[in-house]
């Protein structure tokens, strides 16, 4: 086989928890004089460690080693926190790593966040070059590519448009659009297709599995949908706390993940020693839940779900309401439930039982997201909280109802009603 | 077997010697691309547009007149007080926008740098070239009044060191950036700077002889006050363009050895902290 086009080898990232540096140049000096003059440091504790203590320090990444070879599409699975940004990042050189080393051949077009450098004041137009040579495309590249990207965006009307007229679609297909253009032999994605409208997802999974296999382009893939991992990889990494724990076959590979992903069914969850997301405001917060009238957590299909969540916040007169996200274990999203407003005590703790409608929900497990939001008077929603498998549950197969037969996987995690039948007449 | 060498190698550290002034080059377009985009943002949606650049020059030199000139009664060594000072506020503009706009640079473009790279050196560069604009259009303004001072004969004397001018814009963008980006570079870690770059450019200018004459310096102190290499720019662009002054070569080539240690020192400390910085700002 021919030279991995990447090469990783023991690489790890150390972030440091809290204050960087102990916080201002005052401080700093003061510790440097009191070195120098072989002092202890006024600035450590007494009696504690140096201040720069191991467990002051975070290991995102930690001794990973691993080749790329050309033309491969490698997919970087793993839950939350795993190490996959991190590692996207120190391939894509926007940090460095604290050890090891990374060597690469040729150019790396990063897809972080697509759209980097977007400027609203500037025209469509404008922005593709901006974009383009932030990317590390020259202007004379950009120039030639430039129909194509503004084709494949389907941009042609509003591309001499400020972009801050754009709908937020229409953004983020010409920021893809501008990255997918560029000559790069190494592509890194990191949920990119999470955007779009799903004929554009398609599109772009399309043209990013011709690059691999056509162009012979090597793509560094990062997911949580394991079915785009599927459809575009030939070969996984999976991370879990910053290390290796797998590399290989891509179904393989996902199976691991999916083992290690599944949050252990339980009755009640505790979240008050989770942060708050940083997309919510943080002004409520959800400290538990529990499932009500269960001695395990699983039900029967075609039953309802009690359980009862525990909250707290300082707002008065809000009208508060939850939303439930369901999901499936292999992190399929199916459906949305919401609750009407409910009524609360500020600055007391509050408990509040819900009913959950699950009699459409397929066998399986699930575990859904459950968001706390409040609705102002003009229907402004805020989101104050969420949670992620705030709740866990399995709904247990049941044969009678399903007439024997095995819940197929392909037919998704859906089981409608059954189909009425309205009238039968025979024909002669 | 032969070991395959490759193009880029990601390390913990550069050098402090790796400054990856060919990648910038590479990256010209972008410079270029910045400038524009800062340009056509700063001025879109304003009536008067590039105009506003010299109405703060402007007011600043009416003030100063009036400070300086009309209530201290500042010597302006002959010629009228209105074009001394425009001479001095247009210089000195540029560079304390050059050395404030850069020192911010990290912090102020992390949601650009937290996401891609690019050689970091591209932005600070951009912003040094995009203020140049802004500087051109003061200077035309000053230019104006050069010529309306000498036809009307008000004791301004333009000579042949005007072709100095851009050896002298060059050396003060050059210390404009040497000075933001060592404040860049440490306000990464440190904040305090990013206080004290402000209203320290500030002091600085009355270090400088923007809004006084050098007569007023005490001649035992001149040889200290000669270190600041922005003093000999300036009286070397006021001898070219109004005729007053003496040049001091000696002290001259000082203020360049001064520019030329301090660009170093910022690109060597800025190319040591440019791979990590994402993770501390």
């Amino acid at each position: 086989m021919s030279e991995p086009i990447i090469k990783i080898e023991h690489v790890s990232k150390e972030y440091r928890l809290g204050t960087i540096g102990g916080g201002t140049l005052k401080g700093d000096l003061q510790s440097l004089i009191a070195r120098m003059r072989g002092q202890e440091d006024p600035n450590s504790l007494l009696g504690s460690a140096p201040v720069t203590g191991a467990n002051d320090r975070f290991l995102a990444l930690d001794d990973v080693s691993f080749d790329v070879y050309p033309g491969e599409a490698v997919g970087v699975i793993g839950r939350n926190g795993a190490g996959k940004s991190t590692l996207l990042k120190l391939l894509s050189r926007v940090t460095a790593p604290s050890k090891g080393r990374i060597s690469f051949d040729g150019r790396i077009a990063s897809m972080l966040e697509v759209g980097t450098g977007f400027h609203p004041e500037l025209t469509g137009r404008e922005n593709v070059y901006m974009n383009g040579a932030i990317l590390g495309m020259t202007k004379a590249e950009i120039d030639r590519k430039f129909d194509q990207i503004v084709e494949f965006a389907e941009m042609e009307k509003f591309i001499d448009t400020p972009v801050k007229r754009y709908s937020s679609g229409m953004y983020v297909k010409l920021a893809f659009s501008v990255a997918a253009h560029l000559d790069s032999e190494i592509m890194i994605m990191d949920e990119v297709l999470a955007v779009g409208d799903a004929k554009f997802q398609k599109k772009c999974l399309g043209k990013m599995g011709d690059e691999s296999t056509k162009a012979g382009r090597t793509i560094l893939y990062v997911s949580h949908n394991m079915n785009t991992v599927r459809q575009l990889c030939t070969r996984c990494v999976v991370l879990s706390h910053g290390r290796l724990i797998f590399d290989g076959d891509v179904e393989k590979a996902i199976s691991i993940y999916l083992d290690e992903a599944k949050n252990p069914l339980t009755l009640d969850h505790d979240f008050t020693a989770q942060p708050s997301p940083s997309h919510v405001t943080g002004l409520v917060k959800m400290m538990g839940t529990e499932l009500l009238e269960l001695t395990s957590p699983q039900i029967s299909m075609r039953d309802t779900l009690k359980f009862r969540l525990t909250w707290k916040t300082d707002l008065t007169d809000r009208e508060f309401f939850i939303r439930v996200l369901f999901v499936t274990d292999t992190e399929a999203p199916c459906g949305m439930a919401m609750s009407p407003a409910l009524s609360y005590t500020p600055g007391a703790i509050n408990q509040t039982d819900f009913e959950l409608d699950t009699s459409t929900l397929a066998p399986g497990e699930y575990h859904p997201q459950i968001v706390f939001c409040e609705m102002d008077s003009h229907g402004q929603q805020t989101l104050h909280d969420a949670v992620p498998s705030a709740l866990t549950f399995e709904i247990l197969y049941d044969e009678q109802k399903l007439n024997h037969l095995v819940w197929n996987k392909w037919w998704g995690p859906i089981y409608h009603h059954p189909v009425k039948v309205l009238n039968q007449e025979t024909l002669a | 077997m032969e070991k395959h060498v490759y193009q880029t190698v990601v390390e913990p550290r550069n050098g402090w010697f790796d400054f990856h002034l060919k990648e910038v080059w590479r990256y010209r377009d972008l410079v270029m691309l910045f400038v524009k985009r800062d340009f056509v943002s700063q001025y879109k949606q304003t009536i008067l547009g590039p105009a506003w650049a010299v109405i703060q020059p402007f007011f600043t030199t009416i003030m100063f007149s009036f400070i300086f000139g009309s209530l201290a009664g500042l010597s302006a060594d002959g010629v009228p007080s209105f074009i001394f000072y425009l001479s001095g506020t247009v210089l000195w503009t540029y560079f304390a926008n050059c050395m404030t706009t850069t020192a911010n640079t990290f912090v102020a473009n992390s949601n650009i740098l937290g996401k891609v790279y690019f050689p970091r050196l591209v932005m600070p560069i951009s912003v040094v070239l995009s203020k140049l604009i802004a500087f051109l259009i003061q200077y035309a303004f000053l230019l104006i009044f050069v010529v309306i001072y000498t036809v009307t004969d008000s004791g301004v004397h333009p000579n042949l060191f005007i072709l100095m001018t851009p050896v002298l814009v060059l050396q003060l963008a050059m210390l404009g950036l040497g000075c933001g980006i060592i404040v860049s570079a440490v306000t990464t870690k440190y904040r305090d700077l990013a206080m004290l770059v402000v209203f320290g450019s500030q002091l600085w200018m009355y270090a400088t002889p923007i809004a006084y004459d050098m007569s007023i310096i005490p001649a035992h102190l001149v040889s200290l006050y000669m270190l600041n290499p922005v003093t000999p720019i300036v009286i070397l662009f006021r001898y070219a363009y109004l005729g007053i002054g003496t040049i001091q070569w000696g002290y001259y080539a000082l203020s360049w050895v001064v520019t030329l240690l301090i660009l170093l020192l910022g690109i060597m400390l800025f190319s040591r902290v440019e791979k990590t910085f994402m993770d501390t700002v």
